[in-house]
């Protein structure tokens, strides 16, 4: 497993240690603790019932963020459910994500230049699909990658292992990341295959496989960096597995962790908190400070409530609406119903 | 007899057939240990042991398979796809592979499986989660489906499904896992699998539903009686086969009919059965056979599913209409 900080912050593996400014380190960080907020004010929005569906991500921030981080702004995103931070990062705006989460079609609406699928619901479509967009890039001749994520539990999809094979037989730049969170709902990682590790898996599709500490940005950056340079170098994907943990329920839906999870395990994890680990090595070298992570805070809090404001302003979507966007063209039978839905709505 | 919801009467059914027949097994993900994302299997594991209630890793095409070959060894698996939506995965197991186990072997091999899916919206879901997908298993010959809307019914039905050495697709609406209670005997019965059921009697009109859309068409009833229009309402219970009996004999009665789905308008259950209707019985319409759908979309999840639904107002306008034609 590769590990560059342990969990005091300290630096164990200096040959790995990637080649990060001050100023990356703490955009790093930054975006951990946003990150953090974020999902905090998602869980606390979600349960006053404001919005849909949420999957919360504490504990997985130097998974989600560490990844996303060694990408380029180019570069493809093919999330899961639970990958709402890296779109976010990848330019995706705050307010559409909730939008999303309540089921708006607008919260599925990419804006330009955001080269991002939509967080897919069925587990393993997007590892097929991602081989899929890799191909389209490499046949365009593109110097871009495609990046994409699931859980421990997605690994046990037929889907997962047609990706990756088809983007290994394809050779194709594409970077399949498992964030082996230990549990798929309340199934453990341990009852969910019998190999020892996820990254193992990559063998049998023929592309280079690798686990990292997922609790540890550096390491996770270092994997996917390295990932991503040979994708772009014609050198074939990547499996990244990453060991780390979701410290909440699986979704907001009526999940109780501690139905299958004890306390003593949470305890356990939370000693290798990402953010405190990555803080304890800024705070080392002057880099960071208290009042920058109030600042942070601070500012995430306000985010949430601006973008809170456009959903809350958003129209909701009529019927009408949805008749309209099926397809690119409007077949008889949607043309038929579109005036009667029409009729219904004014009606109202 | 015990006031049951319906979430405990399917528990009840598995717990009854469980103690019952010992080659039953149950298996999805989540249903051992954790009892179900919706506890229909709460406390089974316990009872039963990991041996005859277990997870399986996250494939729903791997537990498809998984029933096929435990079906040809002897054994009777009831296996749970978690949410409707997921059945793409294992399409091939269900409509390519189960339903024509007996025919390709010439009766050598059964598939007495049964699988059961929650569907069905108006509990805010995710997409690929509420989706009405019976239509398209419908169109499969060798596999029956079921949709049971009481708690009495989930319970006789789903025993005569796990029973049942054909292959059925058990259908289990969200919406009335917890929003109704009825009557549910202690005991194990059963309900015969291809009979249709008349919820209420009448004499002006035959409603035709099944699942969630039973509730509503009762309620459209009570509406339409208050205006003295009585109408029968008939409960599917299985959608394939569907019992053409007990529909035509209730339209050659009333004389006008009215068929309704949750389901996309497209194809499907209502549309097969008003062609038979209309194939069988048009001499005896005072009115073309009407349906009460939703519209040609994809489910559009949580925040517009109440419009996009239908529901006892449209099944009373369109009674109306059909009334007044
Ligand atoms: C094809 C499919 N099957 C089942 C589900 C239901 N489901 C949603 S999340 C989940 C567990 C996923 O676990 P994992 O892949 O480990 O990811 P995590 O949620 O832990 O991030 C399940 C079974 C689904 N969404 N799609």
């Amino acid at each position: 497993m590769l590990q560059i900080l342990d969990e005091n912050g300290k630096v164990v593996n200096e040959d790995e240690k990637p080649d990060l400014s001050d100023e990356q380190l703490q955009d790093i960080m930054y975006r951990m603790v946003y990150t953090r907020i974020l999902d905090q004010r998602a869980v606390s929005l979600g349960r006053q019932g404001r919005l849909g569906f949420y999957a919360p991500v504490a504990g997985q921030e130097a998974s989600m963020i560490g990844s996303h981080y060694a990408i380029d702004k180019e570069d493809w995103i093919a999330p899961g459910y639970r990958d709402i931070p890296q779109l976010l990062w990848h330019g995706f705006p705050l307010w559409q994500s909730y939008l999303f989460s309540k089921g708006h079609y607008k919260g599925g609406q990419m804006p330009e230049g955001v080269n991002a699928l939509v967080p897919q619901i069925i587990i393993g479509a997007q590892i097929v699909q991602t081989a899929g967009i890799a191909l389209g890039l490499k046949k365009k001749g593109k110097s871009q990658a495609v990046i994409t994520y699931t859980g421990d539990g997605g690994a046990s999809q037929g889907d997962f292992y047609e990706g990756m094979n088809f983007a290994g037989a394809f050779h194709v730049p594409a970077i399949f990341v498992v964030q082996n969170n230990q549990y798929a709902i309340s199934v453990p990682a341990d009852e969910q295959s019998a190999a020892d590790t996820i990254a193992q898996k990559a063998v049998a599709a023929g592309i280079e496989g690798i686990q990292v500490d997922g609790m540890d940005a550096l390491a996770v950056y270092a994997a996917t960096q390295k990932a991503r340079q040979n994708a772009v170098d014609g050198n074939g994907p990547t499996l990244i597995e990453t060991l780390c943990y979701r410290y909440g329920p699986h979704s907001l839906s009526g999940d109780d962790p501690t139905r299958y999870r004890t306390s003593e395990e949470d305890d356990e994890w939370e000693k290798r908190d990402p953010l405190v680990r990555f803080r304890k090595y800024l705070e080392e070298k002057d880099l960071w400070s208290e009042e920058k992570e109030s600042e942070i805070v601070d500012q995430a809090k306000a985010d949430v409530k601006a973008a809170m404001k456009e959903v809350e302003e958003t129209p909701r979507q009529k019927v009408s609406e949805l008749i309209e966007i099926m397809g690119n063209e409007l077949p008889n039978n949607l043309q038929e119903q579109l005036e009667e839905y029409r009729a219904k709505e004014s009606n109202k | 007899m015990a006031e049951m919801t319906m979430i405990q009467a399917i528990t009840d059914a598995m717990r009854t057939e469980l103690k019952n027949d010992e080659d039953v097994l149950l298996f999805g993900e989540d249903v051992g240990y954790y009892g179900g994302v919706f506890r229909a299997t709460e406390g089974l594991q316990k009872e039963f042991g990991e041996d005859r209630v277990f997870d399986t890793p996250l494939a729903e095409s791997g537990i498809g398979g998984l029933a096929i070959g435990l079906g040809v060894t002897g054994f009777r698996p009831i296996m749970e796809i978690q949410f409707i939506g997921f059945i793409f995965e294992v399409m091939d197991g269900l409509a390519g592979q189960m339903s024509r186990m007996h025919y390709r072997t010439g009766g050598y091999y059964n598939s007495p499986i049964t699988v059961r899916a929650p569907f069905g919206g108006g509990v805010k879901t995710p997409e690929l989660h509420p989706d009405s997908l019976e239509g398209l298993m419908a169109q499969t010959p060798g596999i029956r489906v079921v949709v049971p809307s009481t708690p009495y019914d989930a319970k006789g039905l789903l025993i005569s499904s796990i029973r049942s050495d054909d292959p059925v697709f058990y259908l289990e609406h969200m919406k009335l896992y917890r929003s109704l209670k009825g009557e549910v005997p202690e005991e194990g019965y059963t309900i015969d699998l291809d009979k249709a059921d008349i919820k209420r009697e009448g004499n002006d009109i035959t409603l035709i539903a099944y699942g969630a859309m039973v509730h509503s068409a009762l309620k459209a009833a009570e509406q339409l009686s208050e205006e003295n229009i009585e109408a029968e309402v008939i409960d599917l219970r299985t959608v394939s086969p569907v019992d053409l009996d007990t529909i035509i004999e209730s339209v050659k009665k009333t004389n006008r009919a009215v068929v309704i789905q949750e389901a996309q308008r497209q194809a499907g259950v209502a549309a097969g059965i008003s062609a038979e209707i209309s194939e069988r019985a048009i001499l005896h319409l005072e009115a073309p056979v009407a349906r009460v759908t939703a519209p040609d979309t994809v489910y559009p999840f949580a925040s517009d599913e109440d419009v996009w639904l239908p529901d006892h107002n449209d099944i009373v306008e369109k009674a109306k209409a059909t009334i007044d034609f």
